[in-house]
């Protein structure tokens, strides 16, 4: 039912003066941060796509403005498609709003994405790191965190190595 | 030496309820060393008694940064980290990344070798089912289900270390198709499992599908209506337990399932002896789908030909220098991916296993994001195990099937 995914798109890009793109026959929708929370209501109510497949985000560092992408896949069982919904935020300091109260499965993935990335989520009823260890410092997936090479740390050297580790610049 | 900080009540008392605050509830940690999680889970659970109030997971603990590696290494040389996320489900995870990786380049498979992919995949679906049916059966005290699964298991087993040379990471497909065409013997050893297990399914069918101890264990626990379950997110036989016939292989068919003939089992109940029925009859799709894909199984390449993105045979070596030029280059520097995302998914025994993978122009990916079923059905814990006992509580995770490497990823 590609048409179906078709009309959708139209709608929501009319509705939102989206821009929309497409790559090897899947559609995406770019929409802005403030629309992203309507534009999620109008897919689950109107437009019957009933879960949330994904939601991630892309970090472009050193790239700002945008400098990440949070990417939205909706499903729908009943039309059988697909939609990939993208949201740029600027920078780090961009907060994006919550759609965990029309899609429930959202809340653990925006836990996710701030923990991996520390973008900030707006009205999440429990916004906690999800993965990470709670005191953990930094964002693991953020393209300036260095990966790996670190030593094993045990309690008699945990502030030696402390001191000698390389620090995500905040 | 720095203190480790303790997690107060401070932290979740949202979570919680007031009654827990003074004290009159019980506020009790299971796990993450508990045999009943399925490995390393940590559950808050605040009890009345003991009836479970309220539920809150704390995962984690399996964290192992697969997707930071996997933007570190070159497409092909990543593909080994998928067998690590879920490792009962090696084939599928190969699967769906090589899928993701012919996606974004445009690479073509063989038809021989998406049969192949089919039968291996919905072998590893039957030992996947497996190991669910026999840890299930342990944590509700049935153990002697766990020794005839295993059994199975290990004729699976055998089958994926005769083509891969490793019994559980099996890194067997590889983008255009597999590493080796499957070995002298392959097809023989399929059909003997095909010809011995429909009557293992009903020797397990026997044990527990009419047993009053499991039926009283399972029956009305955990249960969960379709609506609920769509907007937590919840796919697979979870999801089909209560209705939806949700199935990737028959909804957006790939690697070629359109051509086979079979049937998405489905109930109504939503409960967990609801999600043990529907397993039970995949066990005997996945033997039709596997049996006609081997009746049918084509000959010819078992991987595309397309020499920007697949390294030509050892033989070609020594008497190509085209040859030779195509293959240091795939091995240093590997293929570049244009600069764009693509979103794939498959059907894993737990339920919608999906990657986004981003390119960056480069050798290796910019983003690998993996949607794990596990992940996001092991959400719905809390909204399931509200109002049981604590014991059920144990059954209601066995029914949802999570793999915690699938879960922390």
């Amino acid at each position: 039912m590609a048409d179906h995914r078709q009309t959708t798109l139209q709608a929501l890009q009319e509705k939102f003066s989206a821009e929309a793109s497409e790559f090897r026959g899947d559609p995406r929708l770019i929409v802005s941060p403030s629309q992203i929370r309507e534009a999620a209501r109008l897919l689950r109510e109107q437009y019957g796509f009933e879960y949330l497949s994904g939601l991630t985000a892309s970090d472009y560092w050193p790239q700002y403005n945008p400098r990440f992408h949070v990417v939205y896949v909706f499903s729908s069982f009943q039309h059988n498609c697909r939609l990939e919904v993208r949201v740029p935020l600027a920078d780090e300091e961009t907060v994006l709003p919550s759609i965990s109260a029309v899609y429930y499965s959202a809340d653990w993935q925006e836990r996710e994405i701030y923990d991996m990335f520390g973008i900030r989520i707006a009205d999440h009823p429990d916004l906690r790191r999800l993965i990470m260890p709670h005191d953990w410092e930094g964002y693991p997936l953020r393209k300036d965190y260095p990966l790996g090479y670190e030593e094993v740390q045990f309690t008699f050297n945990v502030d030696e190595i402390d001191l000698r580790k390389p620090k995500p610049t905040e | 030496m720095t203190q480790l900080e303790e997690i107060t009540v401070d932290e979740i008392k949202h979570l919680v309820s007031a009654r827990a605050l003074q004290g009159e509830t019980m506020l009790l940690n299971m796990g993450p060393q508990h045999p009943s999680t399925h490995g390393v889970l940590r559950l808050l659970l605040e009890l009345d008694g003991e009836v479970v109030l309220n539920c809150i997971p704390d995962i984690g603990f399996l964290h192992t940064g697969i997707e930071k590696n996997m933007e570190a290494k070159t497409y092909e040389k990543a593909e080994v980290m998928t067998d690590r996320l879920d490792y009962l489900n090696t084939m599928g995870n190969n699967l769906v990344y090589c899928m993701a990786v012919e996606k974004l380049v445009d690479l073509d498979v063989p038809p021989r070798a998406q049969a192949i992919r089919v039968i291996m995949t919905e072998l590893q679906r039957i030992a996947s089912h497996l190991v669910w049916l026999g840890t299930h059966g342990l944590d509700l005290a049935a153990m002697s289900v766990f020794l005839y699964c295993f059994r199975e298991r290990e004729i699976v087993l055998d089958i994926m270390e005769m083509c891969s040379g490793q019994r559980m990471m099996t890194t067997f497909f590889r983008p255009g198709g597999l590493w080796r065409d499957v070995p002298a013997g392959w097809e023989e050893a399929v059909r003997n499992f095909l010809k011995i297990f429909p009557d293992r399914v009903r020797q397990y069918e026997r044990l527990l599908t009419n047993n009053p101890l499991f039926k009283d264990r399972t029956q009305d626990i955990g249960v969960i209506d379709a609506e609920t379950a769509m907007r937590w997110g919840l796919t697979g036989p979870t999801l089909r337990a209560c209705g939806p016939a949700l199935d990737l292989r028959k909804t957006r068919p790939y690697s070629g399932y359109e051509r086979f003939d079979f049937e998405v089992p489905t109930h109504t109940k939503g409960d967990v002896y609801a999600r043990y029925l529907v397993r039970m009859l995949e066990f005997t799709q996945s033997l039709r789908i596997i049996e006609q894909a081997l009746k049918k199984l084509p000959g010819g390449a078992w991987r595309s030909d397309d020499r920007k993105f697949v390294p030509p045979p050892r033989a070609e070596l020594g008497v190509s220098m085209e040859a030779l030029i195509h293959h240091f280059k795939l091995w240093t520097e590997g293929f570049l991916a244009p600069k764009e995302s693509v979103y794939t998914a498959v059907e894993s025994p737990r339920g919608e296993l999906g990657v986004y993978l981003e390119g960056d122009g480069g050798p290796k990916p910019h983003r690998v994001y993996w949607r794990t079923p596990s992940f996001v059905n092991l959400q719905a814990l809390p909204v399931l195990a509200k109002g049981h006992m604590v014991a059920d509580l144990v059954a209601i995770i066995g029914s949802i099937d999570i793999v915690l490497g699938d879960v922390d990823r």
